[in-house]
């Protein structure tokens, strides 16, 4: 076993400065912009964390209007996802869907964002009905937008009707200024249209960090899986870069608002912007954290160096990487995108983050791609990441192993508005019904589909970008896609459905699931779908064992949502928490919690607002706002047990070959967990023991689960739960719940 | 024979912590291990030598995501 160790010797020589300029159309693109509405409205900057108000913007109506936060939202919904769920319960009925005018984009950053004294504290949470999965999705993202929203004075953001025209709406949070315009003549996609925004916007050089852009791309427009980008300034490349809010849709929800961008221009950032009730408490707590991820960081993930991308080969070693369409979990060609390789791309050789003060830095950035294809052919780019959902999802998922095209994959995805992970899922898929002849070159107008063809790959996600051919189709999601096949008559319907990797119409994210049920439950049985930001418990469960009961397994699906829901109420990133861990972690008990850390979060809470709270009291807020959540879904008529079913290739085996290619561990399975003898059982009559063994477990952990979590077998809330939340003081929750529960 | 993560494993003779974890590909750096309900520290992995029929258990902190 090896040890990974940086070698900066082995970084390619790329000048990190050097990219592809767009500002040259810059001045007739500003000089095309009409001023639909200005408003001036009084800056402020949070006290204990909050500006006790909110933005209401409606596109179509040009009403902009500030809304008070009550306590009540303060008590109950704390910020970030729980501001953003309680506007949009507030805005949307029961029948409203994705592409009415009356759904919502909210965008929250919650109380302790914009801190810079603590790691990973920038993140800010996007809201809104998905395209894809017709109930509320949630996205926490880095990026500036959030943080300058809160320091420009609103707590949140709401979007709301549809405009007719293309739109930017910009916020001036140090002259007071509200202002849309209408962009007639503005860049479409995400690279091009946040430089010249950014420069745009900006009053001076000195003023460029102060700006951020939402954005989306081409893609957004002509498919239901759009992306938003939220930029931020790189002083050092000097050039914008983009973080991501991908899941489930909210790209495709703001074109189709006919919003071309946000801009805002926040003041200059300073460490005492969010005026805390306890600087001293966060001050100490900061320095005590950059102190460990300074000292511990290179023995341990070396996040600072490699990112998320540490865990690909990890991944691979432990059979647990996606590879083609999730049906094996290692590949001998992984060492050609592990984070050995990506070391060498990623040209800066500094610490790069994503928000001021965040001493992880886990941002990367690979500079100096010249790209191959699409309407950018030619031109040199910087590409953010790739993180490892992206080399898993773009990479190995759909066995492309060439570490320049799985780039250029990351950048158009980037650009064009697409959520990488989805694409990666929907693309393996497409994949694997190519190889077992669902479809074929005349059902994909030409496209060869095979595993590791990056050029084909490209030329859908391009088609995508323009709305034409397969590439709509595949825009469409893996759901509707497994519909449209099924419909035509291309292949076994139970095929198809046990492949296609969907819950909730949201693809899977990049973790093998099919060994650690704890995982299954950890992606099937969440609120918005299967991302992992719910749980990840496939080490806890798989490998170390430490879950063997279905009541550990729903205690670990109580606890770990619940505290992952946490940090999207308040604007922090997840990573800080686990990717790094104090010297001593070992020896404390529950050590799988990193309990100092826990208790960083309590304290940097309670000195941000003022309010004291325990550990115990942290899982109470995230219980209050995840089971809003759950509400929310049934009052949209979803949210109940069968639409937290999730697909058999999640589970098990489908095929043959995956069996086969794992026939050691799963003929042991049938001799210890099924107590039968598998000698003389073909292929196929052992898969079928698989399955009624595997959904029977599946089932058996829902219903340990939803107990835990205090729902009815159905995946129902129960009154009893809502009181002790709190949730009876509102009326219309109750009334949803009472409706399930004859 | 050891037990490890309630697996066997073959036991030598002077098998260190450091060879269990070669054994079984457990590449993840973050890691609690005990042998025998005995916390090692990463810096004796090399060192420690695992008697025959011990259990040890390898605990991954949990990353991911």
């Amino acid at each position: 076993m090896s040890q990974l160790v940086f070698d900066p010797s082995k970084v390619m020589d790329i000048d990190y400065t050097k990219r592809t300029e767009y500002l040259e159309g810059l001045e007739a693109i500003k000089a095309a912009h009409m001023v639909l509405k200005e408003i001036t409205y009084t800056p402020s900057l949070p006290d204990r964390g909050y500006n006790n108000r909110t933005l209401y913007v409606n596109v179509d109506s040009l009403e902009v209007t500030e809304k008070p936060v009550t306590q009540q939202m303060k008590d109950v919904f704390i910020g970030g996802r729980g501001f953003g769920l309680y506007h949009l319960w507030n805005a949307v009925r029961p029948t409203t869907r994705w592409n009415d005018p009356e759904n919502e984009i909210v965008i929250s950053p919650g109380p302790v964002c914009g801190m810079t004294q603590y790691a990973g504290t920038g993140k800010s949470l996007v809201v809104s009905l998905s395209p894809q999965t017709d109930i509320p999705i949630d996205c926490n993202v880095g990026g500036f937008f959030g943080p300058l929203l809160k320091f420009s004075g609103f707590d949140a953001l709401e979007l709301q009707g549809k405009s007719n025209k293309d739109i930017i709406l910009f916020i001036d949070g140090v002259k007071g200024i509200i202002r849309l315009e209408e962009a007639p003549t503005d860049p479409v996609d995400s690279h091009v249209l946040g430089e010249v925004l950014t420069h745009m916007y900006a009053e001076n050089e000195a003023d460029l960090p102060n700006i951020s852009v939402v954005s989306t791309g081409a893609a957004a427009e002509h498919s239901l899986i759009g992306m938003l980008n939220f930029s931020f300034y790189d002083r050092r490349r000097k050039c914008v870069r983009f973080k991501q809010a991908g899941r489930g849709g909210i790209g495709t929800v703001f074109r189709n608002k006919r919003i071309r961008a946000l801009v805002i221009r926040g003041p200059k950032v300073a460490g005492d912007l969010n005026h805390p009730a306890d600087p001293e408490t966060i001050a100490k707590t900061g320095i005590k954290f950059h102190k460990e991820i300074r000292e511990n960081d290179p023995h341990q993930c070396m996040m600072r160096r490699n990112g998320t991308a540490h865990i690909v080969e990890i991944m691979d070693a432990y059979d647990l990487l996606p590879v083609h369409n999730f049906q094996y979990g290692s590949h001998p060609d992984v060492h050609k995108i592990d984070s050995s390789y990506w070391q060498q791309r990623c040209t800066q050789l500094t610490v790069d983050g994503c928000w001021y003060g965040c001493s992880m830095a886990c941002a990367k950035g690979a500079d100096g791609l010249v790209l191959k294809t699409g309407p950018y052919k030619g031109h040199m780019v910087t590409v953010d990441g790739p993180e490892y959902e992206n080399t898993a999802g773009l990479g190995s998922n759909c066995g492309v192993f060439d570490p320049d095209y799985l780039l250029e994959l990351n950048f158009y995805c980037d650009t064009y508005g697409i959520c990488t992970i989805t694409y990666g899922t929907l693309t393996a898929f497409i994949m694997e019904c190519f190889q077992r002849g669902i479809l074929n070159k005349e059902r994909t107008g030409g496209l060869e589909m095979a595993w590791g063809n990056a050029e084909a790959d490209l030329e859908m996600m391009h088609q995508m970008a323009r709305g034409e051919g397969f590439g709509r189709i595949a825009g469409l999601g893996v759901k509707k896609m497994k519909e449209h096949f099924i419909k035509n008559g291309w292949g076994d319907p139970q095929l198809i459905n046990d492949i296609g990797m969907e819950n909730k119409g949201l693809e899977y994210s990049q973790y093998m699931s099919k060994e650690s049920l704890a995982q299954q439950g950890g992606y099937a049985l969440t609120n918005k779908g299967p991302q992992h930001d719910e749980a990840w418990l496939i080490f806890m469960d798989m490998v170390n064992k430490q879950l063997p009961t279905f009541e550990d397994k729903a205690e670990a699906l109580y606890y770990f949502p619940l505290f992952r829901t946490w940090f999207g109420l308040n604007g922090f990133c997840k990573l800080p928490w686990n990717d790094v861990v104090p010297a001593n972690n070992s020896s404390q008990p529950e050590a799988h919690k990193v309990p100092e850390h826990v208790q960083n979060y309590v304290d940097l809470f309670s000195a941000t607002t003022g309010i004291k709270i325990t550990k115990e009291d942290l899982i109470m807020q995230s219980a209050r706002v995840y089971n809003f959540q759950r509400v929310f879904n049934i009052r949209m008529g979803k949210g109940l047990r069968l639409h937290d079913a999730a697909p058999y290739r999640s589970l098990g085996p489908v095929t043959r070959e995956e069996y086969e290619s794992r026939a050691e561990r799963y003929d042991k399975q049938i001799v210890d967990e099924m107590s039968l003898d598998p000698t003389g059982k073909s292929s196929a009559e052992k898969m079928a023991l698989h399955r009624e063994w595997r959904t029977k477990r599946f089932s058996m952990l829902m219903d340990a689960v939803y107990t835990r979590r205090g729902w009815t077998l159905d995946g129902v809330p129960t009154l009893e739960r809502l009181k002790e939340l709190g949730l009876d003081a509102f009326p219309e929750v109750v009334e949803v719940v009472k409706q399930h529960l004859s | 024979m050891l037990l490890v993560n309630e697996e066997p494993l073959e036991w030598h003779d002077g098998m260190t912590v450091r060879d269990v974890l070669c054994a079984r590909n457990y590449r993840f750096p973050m890691l609690i291990i005990h042998v025998n309900d005995a916390l090692i520290l990463k810096k004796d992995y090399d060192t420690t030598t695992i008697p025959d029929g011990a259990v040890v258990k390898v605990i991954h902190l949990i990353s991911g995501g």
